[in-house]
């Protein structure tokens, strides 16, 4: 029998701290991955999927070191003292595959000195040895006129050209295993499917053992044979792909699983458990006294009509021509009170672009934004500012780290004089925390003593501070785990329904979309090519961009779920 | 018993380590700061009062030579001033400088770079082109020509009352470009930043967001180059004051007592001048050590080593 890619038995890795104690990041983990296996490592942040990838690439970090345990890479024991593999040159049998590929080539080098180094150093091959194997290896990971790109720089390649690369770079001294750490998080989804789809093929034409390290479910579902899902640091449950996203038994999984939105049916709700304390459902009624209290601009269509966004890099001081690129290129929609309204496409589509020129952080070239018929924040004859507010998709940015989170929220409605007193703004910011299901305690802390989700839920109750009509979301749950995210989107939904609000919600997730939208649009290059109702446009899609988009989602559906987790008992 | 100390976390602790050579600076920071705050109790003598001159203890050597007088541990200068007092108000005078030049230098950079750097377009252009002009000139020339014109167009520029405010001006019109562009960069950071646009989103008014979010955020490079800039404005100063467009002799600062010194050296009288140049040396270098070591402490990049 041959021997496994990769076995991990009993790897506990310790992180020593400076007072004495120790925290363990992964304990007691068995793992096993079969030659032309793809074996997903699956968690959430913190789970310690990253840091088993570290351990076998000898990469810990400076005081963290494997405790106890016994790894093998190809049938070979890896020196677990010191993280090193014992009789095999790293590099050599064990490949990677970063998440970022704009950081994990060398900007300096072009992709020859990139792929030949590796290759003259370990295999000894000679420079025209090495360009010959280069180029074989730019031609299987499907690398478009590989003679010319040999000579290309990093930053003239496209991020999926790059991944491309990336990957070659990991197979090019004919690696046993390859540990792909979130190889497509950074992808559109077009690219992601492609790269997928090669790396899914190295695994079965090459039979070379691959270690998948993601949180995309979807992912999993498209191409691991097995997955192993992780807690904590702990193996929680381990098995087929299909039986494992299919049935899961133990509870944490069922729930993690459950919490990824779907793509094929709409639920009311995402199923995560409740988090609601009787102190939150009394905030939020509160809040709606509040909100609905004050008659002014009573929500109102936001209407987008003709918009064009252009961002022009002018002539310099001495001459040279002024070229203008059209991010934006004659948008119109509307969004009724109380909806929740869809922009959905690609990187660099323009949709940021939209949400910033209706938050009036970007000037539109032509075109208008009317809220209720008025236009919003102009000097004369306009709504204030405070009509529409924006949840921004960085949590870790969003939230200024001198501010005490109290002091935040209660900014805009001092500034706006909606309470009388500092001590009202004050109890209005803590009723707000309350409302968004923190503690409203929370308010005395500053924003890096929260998690991202935590400090998500901050940002939408900033949002809500100056008691807006309309909420702009610009991927809100993007860099959220996937638990998180469903807490959030139920969050967003349930303030639409508390206060009325009208939302745009920005996203290149087209499951998250649909689990939050009424209606939808779809832009490419500028343009919305779409628009729908949700429904509609997921049963139907007319365009055959968005048929392409939708073929495209790597999704858990593909795989038979339970019926949905709230709909009650299995059948 | 650790017990109840206190536990900081790793990388609070690891900052407030400090190597040896930055603990014997800061000390001697903190004394000659102490002994300048203090000189009318610490002096045995009021320098500034022509009353307490004697004529005929001109030029005594320190007390530990041979003709030395006790009374005078540091000897006398040509006017029969005690050095050792002189000495302590004239670091009194020099740090005040210098202090109060990286002051202004510091506030209107930071302004001048908020503005350049929040609102960017012509702002920033006007801005940072002056700036530009102001760096291409050396320090020294800079300030000897604010302090000439000064004196030309304002007789009162060169009394004891009057000089202090000019130097701290002449020294201070080169140094907040440094501030300026330091801000101006740290802004344009932060300005892209969602916090910031969440406040421009909320309609919050362009200065609230500058003083409120931007400020704090951009100030700790200052308070880097402040530290670095205080020696290098006293510095400054030393050397104005030695050319003559300084502090005048009735009211000497380090500098000005160097320059009387200075024309004595060769007499064989080289106390005047040495004493007050080693005690400039000293504090310039006891500054500089401890405001490299705040750089490298505040330096992201070099973190962890």
């Amino acid at each position: 029998m041959k021997s496994a890619a990769l076995s991990i038995t009993d790897l506990t890795v310790d992180y020593p701290l400076a007072d004495g104690s120790v925290i363990t990041a992964v304990s007691g983990v068995n793992l096993e991955v079969a030659p032309g296996e793809i074996h997903a490592l699956v968690g959430e942040s913190g789970a310690g999927k990253t840091t088993i990838g570290n351990a076998l690439m000898g990469l810990l970090q400076a005081p963290g070191r494997v405790a106890k345990g016994r790894i093998e890479i190809g049938g070979k024991p890896v020196d677990i003292r010191t993280g090193r593999t014992e009789g095999i040159v790293q590099g050599k049998d064990v490949g990677a595959i970063f998440q970022d590929p704009m950081t994990s080539l060398n900007p300096l080098f072009t992709v020859e000195s990139q792929l030949g180094e590796t290759m003259r150093h370990h295999l000894g091959l000679s420079r025209a040895e090495a360009r010959q194997r280069s180029l074989e290896l730019l031609r299987a990971v499907g690398i478009p006129e590989p003679e010319r790109r040999l000579k290309s720089y990093p930053h003239q390649l496209s991020g999926g050209q790059r991944q491309r690369v990336v990957i070659a770079a990991a197979l090019c001294c004919d690696p046993k295993l390859i540990i792909a750490d979130e190889p497509t998080t950074a992808l559109d989804v077009s690219v992601q499917a492609q790269i997928l789809k090669l790396i899914r093929g190295l695994a079965d034409e090459r039979g070379v053992g691959i270690l998948l390290v993601t949180h995309n479910m979807g992912v999993v579902a498209e191409v691991a044979d097995r997955v192993t899902i992780m807690l904590k640091g702990q193996v929680v449950e381990s098995g087929p792909v299909a039986q494992v996203l299919g049935a899961p038994q133990h509870p944490y999984a069922k729930a993690l699983i459950g919490a990824v939105p779907r793509v094929d049916v709409k639920l009311p709700r995402l199923p995560v458990p409740a988090q609601e304390s009787p102190g939150t459902a009394a905030a939020r009624e509160q809040v709606r006294a509040r909100m609905g209290g004050g008659d002014e601009a009573k929500a109102g269509v936001l209407s987008v009509d003709n918009l064009v966004v252009e961002y022009g890099t002018r002539g310099g001081l001495f001459g040279g021509g002024s070229r203008v690129f059209r991010a934006v290129k004659g948008v119109s929609f509307t969004v009724e009170p109380g909806e929740i309204f869809g922009l959905v496409g690609e990187s660099g589509c323009g949709k940021t672009t939209v949400a910033n020129t209706i938050a009036g952080l970007a000037k539109p070239t032509s075109g208008s934004v009317t809220l209720g018929g008025l236009p919003i924040g102009a000097k004369q004859g306009g709504l204030a500012r405070k009509v529409l507010q924006m949840v921004f998709q960085d949590p870790y940015s969003a939230l200024n780290p001198r501010l005490r989170v109290a002091t935040a929220i209660a900014e805009p409605i001092a500034f706006y004089h909606l309470a009388a007193t500092k001590v009202e703004a004050a109890e209005d910011a803590a009723l707000l925390l309350e409302a968004v299901g923190l503690d409203r305690a929370a308010g005395a802390r500053f924003p890096h003593a929260f998690s991202g989700g935590q400090r998500q839920r901050i940002a939408i109750a900033r949002a809500l501070a100056p008691r807006p009509r309309f909420l702009v979301c610009d991927e809100p749950t993007s860099s959220l785990d996937v638990s998180v995210q469903a807490q959030i989107l139920n969050l967003l939904k349930d303030l639409r329904d508390l206060a009325g609000l009208s939302i745009l919600f920005i996203s290149h997730d087209l499951a998250v979309v649909r689990q939050m939208c009424d209606r939808i649009a779809v832009m490419k290059s500028g343009e919305i090519v779409e628009q729908a109702p949700t429904e509609e446009l997921f049963a139907a899609p007319s365009h055959p961009y968005t048929r392409e988009l939708l073929s495209l989602v790597p999704s858990l559906d593909k795989i038979a779920r339970e019926p949905a987790p709230l709909g009650g008992a299995v059948g | 018993m650790s017990l109840a100390a206190p536990k900081l976390p790793a990388t609070r602790r690891r900052r407030l380590q400090m190597p040896v050579s930055v603990m014997i600076g800061l000390a001697v920071v903190v004394l000659m700061l102490a002994v300048a705050l203090l000189a009318p109790w610490i002096a045995p003598t009021d320098p500034t009062n022509v009353a307490s001159f004697d004529l005929m203890s001109a030029e005594l050597p320190p007390a530990f030579m041979p003709d030395g007088d006790p009374a005078h541990w540091l000897g006398t200068d040509n006017q029969g001033r005690d050095l050792f007092s002189a000495i302590l108000y004239g670091m009194r005078v020099s740090i005040a400088i210098g202090g109060g030049a990286v002051l202004v230098a510091a506030s209107l950079g930071v302004v001048l770079g908020l503005l350049a750097g929040y609102f960017g377009g012509w702002v920033d252009i006007v801005i940072m082109r002056v700036g530009d002009v102001i760096l291409s000139l050396p320090t020294i020339l800079l300030a000897l020509l604010v302090s000439g014109i000064a004196r030309a167009v304002f007789p009162e520029a060169g009394t004891a009352q009057w000089a202090p405010v000019i130097l701290i001006g002449a020294i201070a019109i080169h140094e907040w470009v440094q501030y300026a562009r330091t801000v101006r960069a740290a802004t344009m950071v932060e300005a892209s930043k969602d916090y910031v646009r969440a406040a421009r989103v909320i309609g919050l008014p362009p200065l609230h967001i500058m003083v409120r979010h931007i400020l704090p955020n951009v100030m700790s490079p200052v308070m880097v180059i402040a530290t670095i800039n205080l020696a290098a404005a006293v510095l400054t100063e030393a050397t104005l004051s030695f050319l003559g467009v300084g502090m005048p002799p009735t009211y000497p600062s380090l500098g000005t007592l160097i320059r009387i010194g200075n024309e004595f050296v060769f007499s064989g009288i080289w106390w005047i001048a040495v004493f007050p140049a080693v005690t400039l040396v000293v504090l310039v270098l006891a500054v500089n050590v401890v405001g490299d070591w705040l750089r490298d402490r505040f330096n992201p990049k070099l973190k962890g080593r």
